[in-house]
């Protein structure tokens, strides 16, 4: 129970500012993230953010656990894009053991990945509406993320969190109905890509809710570490696949969705643009999977040598680096991940000031 | 003008007529009058009941099918029974009092909400014969009693002792104050079409054509207007930024549970109802037929279907095209809606009730 | 974009206490924690090396002592180089803050705090971001929670 005196630091706030709580039991805040916007009128004056409702100690944890362990944590810290988070710490094993992935893998790891990154940004185009009133679009983006699901289901048993990339290739090879049920999705899904814009891109309530809100420019960007598409839509080319490629990255052709206003509609658009992308990359990749093995031969029990690791992938949000100190045991001394939301997050407070949020 | 085109309509004053002589000859005149008043007042809460049932199922239908999915069809054939369920749901929750809430006026505010639109229910022209009162002032005594209902908002927000609830109450009563003016405006066009405020007049001035293709331009521009203010006079669709959920947790009526929220819940559909049968008393001919100059046997078959159905279809089809709209755009931001009243519909309102009056000088409508 | 050598070379330039490890796979460069500050700033304004990204910033407990790290990387050359520096001090550990020339630095470093209780002199900020004030520090080796961590 709270007492007079905390409800009163906590409502009103130093210098009688008008502050109003954005908890965690919010349905836009999603439940994992915490504001306090201090509003004067209806204009927002500063935001402090507070985190920490899902962090789960994965980090102490990981100290104590294998690596093919460590895999199965890392799906739960994205969970839309459990590949992704999978890879990277596999690349960081990988590199340290100096082992050569099949080509097969790489094939499949790429392709995981885009399906991924395609499912995620589905998910984030219908709650993106549903926050903004538009309900409908909530359905149409589960809809079609329903068929990626089920691909997922076949080949690796569950829908979201698979741990189905490990050290040295994949847990097991792929159903063989995968090649034939992702050219069906892809064919599929380029009809209803338009269906999005013009459920919401051309409305015009839609773009005055977010042309020239939040503006963010490229040095601030740079300045807070933020990556990925929030990033993309400041004209900060950042793409960890163009940059340092892994997987079958090198042998496709994609552009990277570039927008120079800066401002929610730029990044918004970058993220439509990708989900084009993405279909074009699985198209190019889903016919020419090598015939080779699925997984390079690894010992039972993986130590990496003593030293110091750091890899980084592009995931969904952002860059993704895991940073992996080892003494030559089979549990890391210190593993990091350095997550994109963390610095995405904690811009806000530079680009929120002088807007009028309907909270 | 209108004795030989609306005689094959059915009058239902023939049947008031015939239960006031039989009530007559029972009971003294004041007890008759008693009576009556009895009755009328048990045929609309019957109906009021009814018909939010009904608003409630037919949303959720609506709204499934445009998102491409089957609504209820578990609880009875279906799903007629799903709404009957969810007030059962709704009566049995517990009333959570606020602590240093003010008692009185945070019950009092569902009353006020759901009063007012009573008051306007009793108004409007369901059938030949069939008004319960026929002032000479029916549209500006709607309009006037559907305003009253911006108190009952404002008192729920600032009585429920909640940040959330007092700036949804103030965004609410401020997007009510200023659609007023555009919906007034509005309907005041076709007011001076017909040259008399009374429900009833306008609805027989329509006997050989509904205003919206009698008076062209100027009343298909007040049409849409009128259906622009409506929808956020009843913080419907695109303007409900005040009692969304993804905004403000509910706004004024966060802090309302069980039969209390019911009644906003129901005030909010029963609006709808009223200001969509105001639009289509007004606009599209309220209990007329549609007539087609000189078909006369085209006439003659209209004529057949009971002005009942004629009225609720026409109801229906605004009803309609408001929920439309809530299930496709997303949400206007206060200062937004803000702006697209003061600066874009007032002026349009104000320029068209001159063309109108123009146009009435000159007489160039039909 | 420079090479390793290159890099080298003008770290010792900036710098000449720095120790480069042999054998690592990106250039690291451990530097006194005195001079920490001086040397970022230097190589951050310097037209040649350009870290203006800081990518990554945490901290490892060997039982012994404990090494502050930092991954800088550059927008314009996408070169890569990792700063480190020891703190010997377990009671009291004390560093630099960088969050004058990171904006990012200010939270990681409110992350460092509270999980290992490292002080930053110069912070804007320094409160605990995740746990209550009175936890302890959970990723030092040497902390026992006997309610909610389970020794094997």
């Amino acid at each position: 129970m709270m007492s007079e005196e905390i409800i009163k630091d906590v409502i009103i706030g130093e210098n009688e500012d008008y502050i109003i709580n954005m908890g965690p039991q919010h349905p836009s805040t999603h439940g994992v993230l915490r504001f306090e916007v201090c509003l004067k009128g209806e204009t927002v004056k500063y935001l402090i953010p507070h985190i920490g409702y899902i962090h789960r100690g994965i980090e102490k944890m990981c100290e104590s656990l294998t690596y093919p362990q460590i895999i199965h944590l890392t799906d739960r810290m994205d969970y839309f894009s459990a590949h992704m988070n999978n890879e990277a710490v596999c690349l960081v094993v990988e590199d340290a053991m100096q082992i050569e992935v099949p080509e097969r893998a790489k094939y499949i790891r790429t392709i995981l990945d885009e399906l991924g990154r395609l499912a995620s940004h589905q998910l984030w185009w219908c709650a993106f509406g549903m926050d903004l009133g538009a309900l409908t679009a909530f359905f149409y983006g589960l809809r079609d993320r329903e068929h990626i699901l089920d691909i997922f289901e076949e080949s690796f048993g569950s829908r979201l969190l698979h741990s189905y990339v490990m050290p040295g290739g994949l847990m097991h090879d792929v159903h063989p109905n995968f090649q034939n049920r992702i050219k069906e999705f892809i064919k599929y899904f380029r009809k209803k890509l338009p269906e999005y814009d013009q459920l919401l891109t051309g409305n015009v309530i839609f773009q005055n809710r977010t042309k020239g809100i939040g503006y963010m420019s490229k040095e601030t960007a740079i300045g807070y570490g933020v990556t990925g598409p929030s990033a993309r839509g400041s004209n900060y080319s950042c793409d960890v696949r163009k940059l340092a490629p892994y997987g079958a990255y090198d042998k496709v052709q994609f552009n990277e969705s570039l927008m120079t206003e800066g401002d929610t509609f730029a990044r918004y658009q970058v993220r439509m643009k990708e989900m084009w992308e993405s279909l074009s990359i699985i198209e190019q990749l889903v016919d020419n999977i090598p015939a080779d093995d699925y997984t390079a031969k690894m010992k039972p029990i993986i130590k990496l040598p003593a030293g110091e690791y750091f890899r980084r992938v592009e995931t969904v949000r952002g860059e993704l680096g895991v940073y992996v100190v080892s003494d030559g045991n089979k549990s890391p001394l210190r593993i990091k991940f350095r997550t994109p939301n963390f610095s995405n997050l904690f811009v806000m407070n530079e680009i929120t000031p002088d807007i009028k949020l309907p909270i | 003008m209108n004795t030989n085109m609306s005689s094959n309509i059915y009058d239902f004053s023939t049947l008031t007529g015939a239960i006031h002589t039989w009530l007559s000859g029972m009971m003294s005149s004041g007890l008759v009058i008693f009576t009556e008043m009895v009755l009328v007042g048990l045929a609309f809460l019957l109906m009021y009941a009814l018909l939010g049932l009904f608003l409630v199922y037919f949303e959720r239908k609506v709204c499934a099918f445009i998102q491409n999915r089957v609504g209820p069809n578990r609880v009875g054939l279906y799903g007629i029974f799903q709404t009957i369920a969810d007030l059962i749901k709704l009566l049995m929750k517990e009333l959570i009092p606020i602590r240093k809430s003010d008692k009185l006026l945070f019950n009092l505010a569902p009353y006020i909400v759901i009063i007012c639109s009573f008051l306007a229910l009793a108004a409007l022209p369901y059938a030949k014969g069939l008004q319960a009162i026929d002032f000479n002032i029916g549209v500006f005594y709607v309009m006037a009693v559907s305003s009253l209902s911006v108190i009952g908002i404002l008192l729920a927000g600032w009585s429920s002792n909640s940040k959330y609830s007092l700036i949804g109450a103030m965004r609410s009563g401020a997007q009510i104050v200023s659609y007023e003016l555009s919906v007034g405006l509005s309907l005041l066009a076709i007011v001076v079409f017909t040259g008399s405020m009374q429900l009833s007049t306008i609805v027989e001035s329509q006997a050989n054509g509904w205003w919206i293709f009698k008076g062209h331009i100027p009343a298909f521009i007040s049409f849409i207007v009128f259906l622009v203010a409506s929808t956020a006079e009843i913080n419907r669709g695109p303007f409900d930024l005040a009692e969304a959920e993804s905004e403000l947790t509910a706004g004024f009526h966060t802090e309302y549970s069980g039969i209390k929220f019911a009644f906003f819940f129901l005030a909010e559909y029963m609006n709808m109802f009223i200001v969509s049968a105001l639009g289509a008393t007004v606009f599209l001919g309220g209990w007329m037929p549609f007539h087609v100059g000189n078909w006369e046997g085209f006439n003659q078959i209209m004529d057949y279907i009971p002005s009942v159905v004629w009225f609720f279809s026409k109801t229906f089809f605004i009803i309609l095209i408001i929920m439309w709209f809530k299930w496709t755009f997303p949400r206007l931001r206060i200062d937004q809606l803000l702006t697209l009243e003061w600066k874009y519909l007032l002026p349009i309102s104000l320029f068209n009730i001159l063309l109108i009056a123009f146009t009435v000088m000159m007489g160039w409508h039909f | 974009m420079l090479n390793r050598q290159e890099l080298t070379d003008i770290i010792r330039e900036f710098e000449p206490e720095v120790e480069f490890p042999e054998g690592t796979p990106l250039l690291e460069a451990i530097v006194p924690a005195e001079k920490l500050f001086a040397l970022t700033e230097k190589l951050k304004s310097d037209k040649r090396t350009a870290f203006n990204y800081l990518i990554n910033h945490t901290a490892v407990d060997f039982s012994t002592h404990f090494t502050v790290v930092y991954h800088l990387d550059s927008t314009e050359f996408r070169h890569l180089v990792v700063l480190k520096s020891l703190i010997a001090d377990r009671e009291n550990p004390k560093i630099d803050s960088l969050t004058a020339l990171y904006p990012a630095a200010e939270y990681f470093e409110r992350e460092v705090f509270d999980l290992f209780g490292i002080r930053f002199n110069n912070h804007p900020n320094l409160k605990r971001l995740f746990m209550e004030d009175d936890y302890g520090y959970p990723l030092r080796k040497d902390f026992r929670d006997e309610v909610n961590i389970i020794e094997r």
